[in-house]
């Protein structure tokens, strides 16, 4: 067939649109400035990705079990703070185990509230990222938190130090990729979440504990934040309340450009990745050029609508609604 | 001799790889109810798109009246006069009888504003035709599904209607909801309308309708008149072979009580329920839409708390308190609404199928997805399941093998007690006749089955023993020889029945 019907590359298009359009993206980008394809700034991008990506993998999770979690950006923030003040209190060894327990207790609570109580994900995670933040500034007092010796402390190998050649970020991100990428793909827990999420009442209809699945993803997103948090607080060493700011909007347009649907029941880790990746170099690309670096918060929200438009498009398989 | 409302010839459709209608043609006479049957997959479905300008057939015509058409879309079809009622209803629970009916067309007044008085008059001159209770200012969402229904066939009246077709209409209604909607047809066919009937039943094919067109893998077979054909001929057409309608009369060794109840009661859904299924045997449960059979299962699959009264298994008592739990102690339960509580339609039919054993099917802390697909190999071939393969999502699956992969999945539990609810809902008869061959083999080898059912004929073919309920009690108890279509229908209309344990 030497002529595709218009509905043929509407479909391809819907399906294969991310893709393209990132294509022609990073062409016209390297044209712009030959600058951008040089491994030095393909290195950098995967780096800065890092902190995005790690808690993009949470999220992740609940995504497939048919939730929101709009929290993390400020779930961040507070893990940040918190093992910057405990740092120097208790030192970086306790330190850092506190501020783990402290963050898997508010992943806990929103997953009590949103599997056990089963109220719905969206307002109760866009009330804690209202609620995090309360407790961040009223924690630091409204100050900014710094390490008093910041020469003389182990704890900024997490994001700092690197081990053959490769950023530390980076290999923690790839690790725990890995690792949770097994989980769901490979194993009874994940099995569950798609159920969960792909039909959340014929999963108890075979015996599926259905709040219990929700509740241990929102504590894996919590487990996924607080190692973000290290790896800012350690990169930084010094930190602002609103660092993780906004943030919850960039995890979720790169869950979503990893094509996990909105509606639960689908997606995968190494999807995600691919979305962090995407967004990653979207957001470095506008830097080069040349725009300012607020232009990135009106992309992430271009990219988010584009995202869900096309997966919306590609399950009717055209791009207009034929009803609307 | 009158020409058609609809013609169609020879409709070709293919698409990718299949010939999903291959040369058919029909003609809806006026006033005639005209039947459309064939198995789930026949192509039913697909003309009626063709029919609905949803898809554009590749070949042949469409003619209403004398002039040829082409059905662009929906809105087309509408306005030529063709319009369906679907099985899934489309209304608007929040807004009044009226303005589901003129929905996108309400009458205005000065100032865009809504003519409500000219509105409820417009509605109440077609509610009248339709002889229903309620009037043009009922909330839809308070409505019974019958008079809901009555809804959509409102709206259908408010265009010059030429053909109505009708998809499987009578899917959730009761038996005394039929009659009214029967009445109805029997109105549009005075008027002379074409009516086009899509069901699986064969009662009311053979009540209702004028003559049966068939089709049979996307081929039309054939147009007979209903009143010089019978049941056999018909499903031999559709399936290309004969198929066993006879009443259950083999009975197998029972074994022990598998299940006892002792006046079970769960508020006002049902009260004082007692009964005992051995191994061994089918206990059917036939009653009405509401008389309490699904509760008593959902209480059994620990879904819901008894408000009193014991459940035995195997002489011990038992709490059930959650489908887990039910699952832990051998009990199996296939649910009544196959896509919202028996599948998960975006996973594949080997995951769906190991869904309830996931857990213990593990190699090390993953799942041992080799043991799992063996167990799908295994009741794919037990039950016939037609599949490309196991990776196949389920929701690309036909109705009948649907319920296969439920059923397969609660099998390979190996239960002690299968409980299963609406086992044929909106399946072809082929297939139809299969699982009832499968509910007797697995009573045959031992298994205690019960068998929910709002379809007389199934539980007369299955069960050993009848149970009738109305409104909450068991009426009657039946043996397979002793029950009669008429003692049965008594029972479940609370007419004359006698309490029995």
């Amino acid at each position: 067939m030497a002529t595709l019907t218009k509905q043929q590359i509407g479909t391809v298009l819907a399906k294969q649109g991310i893709l393209i359009a990132f294509a022609v993206f990073m062409v016209a980008f390297t044209l712009a400035n030959p600058k951008f394809i040089s491994i030095d700034n393909l290195f950098s991008v995967v780096r800065s990705s890092a902190i995005l990506g790690v808690m993009a993998l949470g999220v992740t999770f609940v995504v497939i079990s048919g939730n929101l979690d709009l929290s993390v950006g400020s779930m961040m923030s507070f893990s940040t703070i918190v093992v910057l003040d405990l740092h120097d209190k208790i030192g970086p060894a306790l330190a850092i185990p506190a501020m783990f327990a402290m963050t898997l207790c508010l992943g806990a609570f929103i997953g009590f509230l949103v599997g056990y109580l089963r109220l719905n994900s969206l307002i109760v995670t866009l009330g804690m990222l209202s609620a995090i933040h309360g407790l961040t500034l009223t924690y630091s007092g409204g100050q900014n938190m710094d390490i008093a010796d910041k020469e003389g402390t182990w704890f900024s190998v997490f994001g700092q130090g690197s081990a053959l050649g490769i950023p530390v970020p980076i290999l923690i991100f790839v690790a725990l990729a890995a690792f949770l990428g097994i989980m769901l793909a490979k194993t009874p827990f994940g099995r569950k979440v798609y159920a969960v999420g792909g039909n959340g009442t014929a999963a108890t209809f075979s015996g599926i504990r259905r709040a219990r699945t929700v509740f241990a993803c929102y504590i894996i997103s919590a487990f996924c934040v607080a190692t973000a948090g290290l790896i800012q607080a350690s990169r930084s060493l010094g930190s602002q309340n609103t660092v993780g700011q906004g943030l919850e909007l960039e995890v979720l347009a790169a869950v979503i450009l990893g094509g996990a649907s909105l509606l639960g029941g689908s997606g995968a880790i190494f999807k995600t990745v691919i979305g962090v990746l995407i967004l990653g170099f979207i957001q470095n690309g506008l830097l080069l050029i040349g725009l300012q670096f607020y232009v990135q918060f009106v992309v992430t929200w271009v990219i988010i609508i584009l995202a869900v438009w096309l997966d919306i498009a590609a399950k009717r398989g055209k791009l207009w609604s034929p009803i609307a | 001799m009158t020409d058609p409302v609809l013609h169609l010839d020879d409709i070709v459709k293919t698409f990718p790889g299949v010939r999903a209608l291959d040369g058919v043609s029909f003609s809806v006479m006026p006033g005639e109810v005209h039947a459309l049957m064939g198995e789930n997959g026949a192509g039913k479905s697909t003309l009626m798109k063709v029919l609905g300008g949803i898809y554009q057939p590749d070949g042949g015509s469409i003619h209403v009246g004398k002039e040829r058409v082409t059905m662009a879309g929906p809105l087309e079809a509408k306005a030529k006069g063709i319009v369906f009622i679907h099985q899934e209803l489309s209304l608007a629970e929040e807004l009044s009888v009226a303005e589901n009916i003129y929905l996108g067309e309400l009458p205005r007044k000065s100032f865009g504003r809504v003519d409500w008085h000219r509105l409820a008059e417009q509605t109440n001159l077609i509610l009248q035709k339709l002889n229903v209770g309620f009037d043009a200012t009922t909330r839809v969402g308070d409505l019974s599904i019958a008079n809901q229904q009555m809804v959509e066939i409102a709206r259908a009246l408010t265009v010059d209607a030429k053909a109505v077709i009708f998809d499987e209409p009578t899917a959730s209604l009761t038996d005394a909801e039929k009659v009214v909607l029967f009445d109805v047809i029997s109105d549009l066919q005075k008027e002379g309308v074409g009516i086009i009937y899509i069901s699986h039943r064969m009662e009311e094919i053979f009540k209702i309708t004028d003559r049966i067109s068939i089709l049979r893998d996307g081929q039309y077979q054939g147009t007979v008149n209903t009143a010089e054909t019978h049941e056999e001929a018909v499903t031999q057409m559709m399936i290309g072979r004969k198929l066993d309608l006879s009443r259950n009369e083999t009975h197998h060794e029972l074994g022990d009580v598998a299940l006892e109840v002792r006046g079970l009661s769960c508020g006002k859904l049902y009260e004082d329920i007692s009964f005992e299924v051995r191994r061994g045997e089918v206990v059917g449960f036939y009653g009405l839409v509401g008389a309490g059979r699904t509760e008593i299962a959902e209480t059994l699959f620990g879904l819901r708390d008894p408000s009193a009264g014991q459940i035995l298994l195997d002489g011990e008592e038992v709490r059930i308190t959650s489908p887990n739990d039910a699952i832990a102690r051998g009990i199996s339960l296939v649910p009544e609404d196959r896509k919202g509580q028996g599948l998960v339609l975006g996973m594949n039919c080997r995951d769906n199928m190991t869904l309830p054993q996931v857990q213990d099917l593990t190699s090390g802390p993953f799942v041992a997805e080799g043991a799992e697909v063996a167990i799908f190999d295994q009741y794919r071939d037990r039950l016939d399941i037609r599949t490309p393969g196991w990776k196949q999502l389920v929701g690309n699956l036909s109705g009948g093998n649907q319920q296969k992969i439920v059923i397969g999945k609660w099998l390979s539990m190996h239960p002690n007690v299968l409980i299963v609810d609406e086992p044929t809902r909106g399946i072809d008869v082929g297939s139809k006749s299969e699982i009832h061959k499968l509910l007797r083999e697995l009573a045959a080898q031992g298994y205690a089955v019960m068998v929910i059912s709002s379809e007389m004929p199934e539980v007369l073919h299955v069960a050993d023993r009848i149970v009738a309920m109305y409104s909450g009690r068991i009426m009657r108890t039946f043996t397979s020889e002793e029950v009669t279509e008429d003692s049965l229908i008594q029972a479940i209309s609370g007419l004359g029945g006698h309490e029995a344990a």
